[in-house]
């Protein structure tokens, strides 16, 4: 079997399992007084010095949270809440077209149901947010604007955004930005510090932490209204029982993804441009989207993602699939039902062109083998697929 | 064979699925999604294509031991079969939506998609048997889906299957249950699955609009009004309103619909019977028919008794006629020819006499 959707979620790294399992028997809730409290207590602040350190974060500014999605919903809604608390007149939300469904519904919400505006800013053809196109949106009406929310690598194609100019230009605005940095950890060098944003959204399950845990880095300053309220646990901005193994477990797991970072990424990033080489060879009228770049600042190194013309993505999803090949399509909603991808129409692209495409994902355990499992199914999987077109639709 | 099992995710198809497994064939779910908007429940009955129904079908997939995937039929079922029936509805007619969507999308665009991805056969959890390539009534008679089957085609009839043919549905039910599959006391569907309400006539004039006009009389004297002539169907008795009974109060039930005229026509009972139907060009299921058939049995409805009947083509088109009469037959509806218990085929109704 050839697992190639590392970007969906990735294993647990063995040190992290071990961890989480070594605590998973003890007991001790972290808020409490007593000697067991503490011992908990301390494992937490551990994980969040250990946190903060591979993310060029204060220990302060390490929220602990239920991962990715959780995060960006405080960040999207606090910052909205708060920002127009201080000044009624910020309620614009500005945010990338191609951003993750964890940060474009719950501004959707926002404006739906909190007097929100929502205004997408639109990505270049290869995903990417440019400050011009930053700029002109905040620009329209400047002390209007809430918070800015763009995602630091596209979880789709890959796409890295320039995410510490964009910091910098709505600080010339004082206008807080939240980075969605689920993808860009473990593959692409991130200091919460150096690169500005008021707000990063990090979670365990991609880089091989236990799914259900994750961070927000909220910078000391920035003020952010709680999504959930009771025992005030995490900086009042964050309520509820510490999961203290699953912390400790994505802190370790945090902490080895940086340390590896580098010369993961570049094994990554050769073995990612095999797998492009291989399957344009295979399938030569591929096209692969995103920014095509040999820059490793430009474009995760794990992600490859192609359209396949006259296929359907979720036909060929499921001839791979049959074959021992696991991908994934665009985004899928709770049915289950293949959309064309949000984010490759942002970019631009027909809905033909987004209804088939995949994205292949390497991480940590991937191997050679992998890709020469990929590049012997893709050639019939997508003639069969092409034979099928369009027949159900 | 490789086939594609389409699964609701009602218990029918779901027990298909596992017998086509136990069969040994290599068996992939597949739930069509048909709605673009789900709902993300099932009120009883009612519907089906919820978010709840394709958790249904991916458990029975699961515990079946089978892949499962969603396929997106939505455009084409809205374009096939649901605008098709609010077009047919506006028109004064009676459309079938499952023998539709069984014509358009399960046998068709679902079939040649499944061929084209190498698969062999669609499998089913109809109510239907296929001996020699020819369709017959399922066991149980209670059950049996053949008349919304009647429409496909000798080669679609080929790659179909439907392993519950022979079973009753209690049979089928237990085991379900049996088998661990969760869907084994889920009530079964009834109405039409894309509306979910139920109320048809409303879910109609939420699309068609209103469009008042007369309900007359075969005399042409007005006996009540109408706020749409589409939410009335050929037979009908129930929710006329009618404003000026009878001398004799006997009950008028609905003659004929005229959309363009925007009239509704109300007669007695006796009015209703009709001896000759004349329908489109037929749909034969196994071999072509050889002209006239004498002694074989016409069937105008889902759940309607067969009657004998006597049954040509003429330029083209089935006419029909039968003995002793059928009531309450709809231009739009299927008409459907058994000679005993195998299908001979279909044609839609065109107009009676």
């Amino acid at each position: 079997m050839a697992y190639l959707d590392h970007a969906a979620t990735t294993p647990m790294l063995p040190q992290a399992v071990d961890r989480m399992a070594e605590l998973l028997g003890g007991v001790g809730n972290a808020s409490s007084l007593h000697a067991a409290g503490r011992r908990a207590r301390r494992v937490v602040e551990e994980s969040r010095e250990t946190v903060a350190g591979a993310l060029g974060a204060r220990p302060s500014e390490v929220v602990f949270t239920s991962g990715g999605t959780e995060s960006d919903n405080l960040a999207v809604k606090g910052l909205y809440w708060s920002r127009r608390a201080q000044d009624d007149r910020r309620r614009r939300i500005l945010v990338g077209a191609a951003e993750h469904h964890a940060v474009l519904d719950p501004a959707i919400w926002l404006a739906a149901s909190e007097g929100a505006e929502l205004v997408l800013v639109p990505v270049d053809g290869m995903g990417r947010v440019e400050p011009a196109a930053l700029r002109a949106a905040i620009e329209t009406a400047p002390d209007e604007v809430a918070l800015v929310s763009v995602m630091w690598a596209n979880n789709e194609v890959g796409t890295v955004s320039a995410i510490p100019e964009l910091a910098a230009l709505a600080a010339e605005y004082e206008i807080p930005l939240h980075t969605d940095a689920v993808q860009a950890v473990g593959g692409l060098a991130v200091d919460f510090a150096a690169c500005g944003a008021a707000a990063l959204t990090v979670t365990g399950h991609k880089l091989g932490g236990p799914v259900g845990v994750g961070g927000l880095l909220l910078g000391r300053d920035v003020e952010c209204a709680p999504l959930l309220h009771g025992g005030g646990q995490e900086r009042d901005v964050r309520s509820g029982t510490l999961d203290v193994p699953a912390i400790a477990a994505f802190a370790l797991a945090v902490e080895l993804a940086v340390q590896r970072r580098a010369e993961q990424a570049s094994w990554l990033a050769s073995l990612r441009d095999e797998l492009v080489r291989r399957v344009v060879e295979v399938v030569p009228d591929a096209q692969l989207n995103g920014d095509p770049s040999s820059d490793p600042e430009r474009r995760l190194p794990g992600t490859a993602h192609f359209s396949f013309p006259g296929c359907e993505g979720d036909a060929l999803l499921m001839l791979l699939d049959a074959r021992g090949v696991e991908c994934s399509t665009g985004s899928a909603c709770s049915a289950g039902v293949a959309r064309p991808s949000h984010v490759l129409i942002a970019m631009g692209q027909d809905e033909e062109r987004a209804r088939s495409s995949l994205r292949f994902s390497l991480g940590h355990c991937s191997t050679g083998a992998d890709v020469d499992a990929l590049v012997a199914a893709i050639g019939p999987a997508v003639e069969r697929a092409r034979s099928a077109g369009r027949t159900a639709r | 064979m490789k086939v594609l099992a389409a699964m609701s995710g009602g218990v029918d198809s779901a027990v298909a699925a596992a017998r086509a497994v136990d069969a040994g064939h290599d068996v992939t779910g597949v739930h069509l999604a048909l709605s673009q908007t789900p709902a993300s429940h099932r009120d009883g009955a009612r519907g089906c294509c919820t978010l709840e129904d394709a958790r249904d079908a991916r458990r029975a997939a699961d515990v079946i031991g089978i892949p499962y995937y969603v396929w997106d039929v939505a455009e084409r079922f809205s374009r096939d079969v649901v605008d098709d029936f609010i077009a047919e509805y506006a028109a004064g007619r009676t459309p079938n939506p499952c023998v539709r969507c069984n014509e358009r999308i399960k046998f068709a665009a679902v079939l040649d998609r499944a061929v084209a991805l190498g698969f062999d056969a669609v499998c089913t959890g109809h109510y239907a048997r296929v001996v020699d390539g020819r369709l017959f009534r399922a066991a149980d008679a209670g059950k049996d889906q053949s008349y919304v089957l009647a429409v496909l085609r000798p080669e679609q009839l080929a790659a179909a299957m439907f392993p519950l043919g022979g079973s009753l549905k209690s049979q089928v039910r237990a085991e379900a249950a049996d088998r661990g599959l969760s869907v084994a006391e889920k009530p079964d569907s009834h109405d039409i699955c894309f509306i979910s309400s139920g109320d048809t006539a409303g879910w109609l004039r939420e699309r068609l609009g209103s469009a008042p006009g007369d309900i007359i009389d075969e005399s042409g004297d007005v006996v009540g009004r109408h706020d749409g002539a589409y939410a009335f169907t050929v037979g009908q008795r129930r929710g006329l309103a009618l404003t000026r009974p009878r001398p004799d109060h006997a009950p008028r039930y609905v003659l004929s619909i005229s959309p363009v005229e925007r009239t509704v026509t109300v007669a007695t009972a006796e009015r209703l019977a009709v001896s000759r139907v004349e329908c489109g060009p037929p749909t034969w299921s196994g071999a072509v028919c050889e002209m006239p058939l004498t002694s074989v049995m016409a069937q105008v409805r889902a759940h309607g008794g067969p009657v004998d009947c006597r049954a040509d083509v003429v330029d083209g088109r089935l006419v029909v006629e039968v003995v002793p009469g059928l009531t309450g037959v709809a231009p739009g509806q299927t008409l459907v020819l058994y000679d005993g218990e195998a299908v001979l085929g279909s044609a839609t109704i065109d107009r009676t006499a």
